[in-house]
């Protein structure tokens, strides 16, 4: 492990690994408990999906990669955004509502409805910013609660402006126009279904993300603060407007998580529209450790895992629900491979640092003994 | 001997906190361990405590060689710690609070109360086991604190800074308390750093300095300016300038700085301070005086109540950090690790840390990777940071490399002005000389260096002006040519005030 990069990679790629075999191994032995068939449920949730369920990782992918996003925009602050999933669900209905009006033509419908969506979004972000940084309320506490508000506020909304569907107790928003309705990639060979186009969204997302983190003042100042922010202080960031800065956009990307599935999918925002990604999104953006790329292999992990677990009950006989316990457990499994890997790094660069001081030493000695 | 520490050493990353700590404390007596913050009082306590591990030497109680893995390890062989923060809910009664992690030992009743008076009564600590914390003054929660450690069986007690919060009349009171715990046999380990108290209630000193114990004394036989004198040490190699290069121009001016503090005394209070370029204004002062805020002020982090502080001609009182930093002032902070580093990011970033807007790090919005690197590049090679390369984290570096790298970054971006807070704390002998020589630089180079120190041989050796800082006010000046350490540490203490053998916060003035 004497070369830094591969030490870097094995300790970057060990930790998860060992998450994943940890997880198997536990949930293995919770299923034994429980006297349930753990070969056949090994066996469904490991055989090779069919094209058709490949498209449908991979759309699960794309919506929990941006709710994932904009978490980890929150954690490279020491930011704990747990709103993720009332600022999506806000940010979803205000593009479903704009979009149905059909006031805009095509595709700038649907671009000004996105925007719309992450105006929403980042506005319901702003309340916990504000309440944070005016008042020193921890952004947990109020994020939980703005998420119930959310919930309920969008219900009631929604009852206002809702359209029945005939022959459904379903309600939703009025559908968008079909010209705004975006029909999908066939990228998945001998898949009926189509991939949602608005992976352009997160691929673009996921640049952005990774383009001002690293490269750009405003990220530096980011990342600082959230690394130390005393230090930060120190160095010029105003932390306060940082911290209104950063919640509001994770806030804003918040708003992005409904968007494929809007365009792409259900057309219109109603009662089955997909609850619970901004939690999703938070156990992504641990389990990817932040990274644009650690987060994409995280959110197909993810959507792998759920796809899987639709077959457990017909092909093994036990809920599907079995998968939060999988996830719930590689979660943990990572939270603590992760510390764990990180001190040893430290660990092993100081004494690298040490060693290699120490040879520079005994040259130059040797060196000056010859001259 | 109830306790004998023999050879400790404790190293963290890029530190040695504590080195070769030996000392030994007779049973039955009240045993001062002084020195100054920073000076590893705080970790050798910790390891005594058992809250972290030493990595070389023995501590041996009663005779006998002890492994300390926890607090716990650490009451089983009779050592109680009373912190300077009181742990204590306010919410619930005395006796819900001693016995509170300890209701194995005489339940959570009657017993327990009776205990408690019998501590109470046997020590003369005066404590009602019904009353309600929150009703109970500083005084008395520090009693509180102690019965509890005694309640848990303690005989050898640490206490912690213990005078810090009290006002002189309880401080009489909790010297009385100490006296009656050595008369019935039980130590006490005194931790201080007021040099008057020290004195009048110890039987034994040891000091420590720069982490390691460099004195054993009898308090019967020094005066608080000679244990003044080893705190801050005095055969260090010496920081001597070449002749002057003071000018007229003044860079760097305060005014009227004050700062209202919360509990009715101003943390700084009409500061008047002129730097001029070329000069070093050294600022004496025992920690905690001043100093901190002060910095702070200077450099915009903290708003002072009133005052203006101008830069040249120019008033920068509202300006933001990061506009002072632009203009052209330097800043190596007192805490590098808390203030001056990110210690997971590579030297490179941190070299940008600080200078976020400034150029070679940056071009408009974007950061400049390559030029920021081999900028980073030039610093370690002038400024001899010892690193195998620019893309280590700043963790995996010793103190006095990471030290060098803030020196290099700052005097870099440092156009007129330096404020350097305890530049060579917790570096080793060489760095320590090294960043001598860049002060001197610096000076030499036309810059107005604000030096605050708490080594004394530093700030006669370096500066061109001495300025003594107490209880936040300015109140002495010195030459550096002809002031000794010892009149230095007598201003600091206020020891050379009339009849001090207390300091009384709300008269500080009459010093000088």
């Amino acid at each position: 492990m004497s070369n830094p990069l591969v030490r870097k990679l094995m300790l970057s790629l060990g930790a998860p690994i060992l998450a994943l075999f940890v997880a198997f191994a536990l949930t293995s032995l919770v299923l034994m408990a429980l006297g349930d068939p753990v070969r056949d449920v090994w066996i469904t949730m490991l055989s090779t999906p069919k094209p058709r369920m490949i498209t449908n990782v991979v759309n699960g992918a794309i919506v929990l990669y941006l709710s994932a996003i904009a978490v980890a925009v929150g954690f490279k602050m020491n930011l704990f955004n747990i709103g993720v999933d009332g600022q999506y669900r806000v940010g979803s209905f205000a593009a479903a509502v704009f979009a149905g009006q059909a006031w805009l033509p095509g595709i700038l419908n649907i671009l000004v409805a996105i925007i719309v969506a992450m105006v929403a979004g980042g506005l319901w972000a702003s309340i916990a910013a504000y309440l944070k940084v005016q008042r020193g309320v921890s952004e947990v506490i109020s994020t939980i609660m703005l998420n119930a508000i959310a919930t309920g506020l969008v219900s009631w909304l929604l009852l206002k402006v809702a359209v029945r569907t005939a022959g459904s107790n379903a309600i939703g928003t009025k559908v968008i126009p079909e010209s705004s309705q975006l029909e999908g990639w066939k990228l998945i060979p001998g898949a009926s279904n189509r991939v949602y186009s608005l992976l352009i969204l997160a691929v673009i997302v996921g640049f952005l993300y990774w383009f001002v983190l690293s490269k750009t003042r405003f990220g530096f100042d980011l990342r600082a603060t959230g690394s130390s922010e005393t230090a930060a202080v120190a160095s010029g960031v105003k932390v306060k407007r940082m911290v209104m800065t950063s919640m509001i956009l994770s806030g804003a990307l918040a708003g992005l998580v409904g968007m494929p599935l809007l365009f792409g999918q259900d057309h219109s925002y109603g009662t089955t529209f997909q609850a619970g990604l901004g939690f999703a999104g938070i156990g992504i953006a641990l389990l990817g450790r932040n990274h644009p790329v650690g987060i994409a292999f995280a959110a197909l992990l993810w959507s792998y895992l759920d796809t899987q677990a639709n077959g457990l009950q017909i092909r093994a006989g036990v809920a599907p629900e079995l998968v939060y316990i999988i996830q719930g457990i590689i979660l943990f499994a990572v939270v603590i491979a992760y510390e764990g890997t990180r001190r040893l790094d430290i660990r092993l660069e100081q004494q690298r640092v040490a060693r290699e001081l120490a040879a520079q030493r005994t040259a130059r000695q040797t060196e000056g003994a010859v001259a | 001997m109830a306790v004998e520490v023999e050879g400790i050493t404790k190293r963290f990353p890029g530190v040695v906190a504590n080195k070769d700590i030996t000392f030994a404390v007779r049973r039955g007596t009240v045993h001062a361990l002084c020195g100054e913050n920073g000076a590893g009082k705080s970790t050798l306590m910790k390891i005594l405590y058992g809250v972290q591990r030493q990595d070389e030497g023995t501590i041996k109680v009663d005779g006998q060689e002890v492994n300390l893995h926890s607090p716990s390890d650490a009451i089983k062989v009779g050592i109680g710690m009373v912190f300077q923060h009181f742990m204590l809910a306010d919410n619930l009664t005395v006796l819900e609070n001693v016995v509170l992690g300890a209701e194995k030992l005489h339940g959570i009743g009657s017993g327990a109360k009776n205990e408690i008076k019998r501590i109470s009564q046997e020590f003369g600590l005066g404590i009602n086991p019904d009353a309600m914390v929150a009703d109970l003054g500083v005084g008395a929660r520090q009693r509180v604190e102690i019965l509890k450690v005694l309640y848990r069986g303690a005989k050898i007690l640490i206490l912690d800074e213990p005078t810090a919060v009290l006002v002189p009349q309880e401080v009489d009171e909790l010297f009385d308390n100490l006296r009656e715990l050595k008369a019935e046999g039980l130590t006490v380990i005194f931790i201080s750093h007021k040099l008057d108290e020290v004195l009048s209630v110890a039987d034994d000193i040891t000091v420590i300095r720069r982490g390691t114990t460099v004195a054993s004394v009898d308090p019967k036989d020094v005066n608080a300016r000679q244990l003044a004198e080893l705190m801050v040490g005095s055969e260090l190699p010496t920081p001597e300038t070449s002749e002057s290069t003071v000018t007229d121009q003044v860079v760097l001016s305060l005014r009227d700085i004050t700062m209202a503090g919360t509990e009715g005394r101003d943390l700084l209070h009409d500061i008047d301070l002129d730097i001029h370029a070329g000069e070093i204004v050294g600022i004496a002062g025992v920690e905690g005086n001043g100093q901190a805020e002060l910095v702070e002020v200077i450099m915009g982090m903290r708003e002072p109540s009133a005052g203006t502080v101008m830069l040249e001609d120019t008033d920068i009182s509202d300006w933001e950090v990061r506009e002072i930093r632009e203009a052209g002032i330097g800043y190596i902070p007192e805490d590098r690790h808390r203030h001056g580093l990110l210690l997971d990011a590579p030297l490179w970033e941190n070299r940008i840390l600080g200078h976020q807007t400034e150029r070679p790090n940056v071009k408009g919005q974007l950061i400049d990777a390559k030029s920021a690197k081999a900028d980073t590049e030039r610093i370690v090679k002038e400024y001899d940071v010892r690193t195998p390369s620019i893309f280590v984290t700043a963790a995996s570096l010793s103190g006095g490399n990471q030290q060098k790298l803030i020196v290099g970054r700052e005097m870099t971006h440092a156009k007129k002005v330096l404020i350097a807070s305890h530049p060579t704390r917790g570096v080793d002998v060489g760095a320590q000389a090294a960043i001598w020589d860049l002060m001197r630089q610096a000076r030499h180079d036309g810059l107005g260096v604000l030096l605050i120190s708490a080594d004394l041989e530093e700030l006669i050796g370096l500066s061109d002006t001495i300025r003594v800082i107490l209880r936040g006010k300015l109140t002495g000046t010195f030459d550096p040519d002809t002031v000794t350490s010892q009149d230095l540490g007598a201003a600091m203490t206020g020891a050379d005030t009339p009849h001090d053998d207390i300091p009384h916060p709300t008269d500080p003035q009459d010093v000088r």
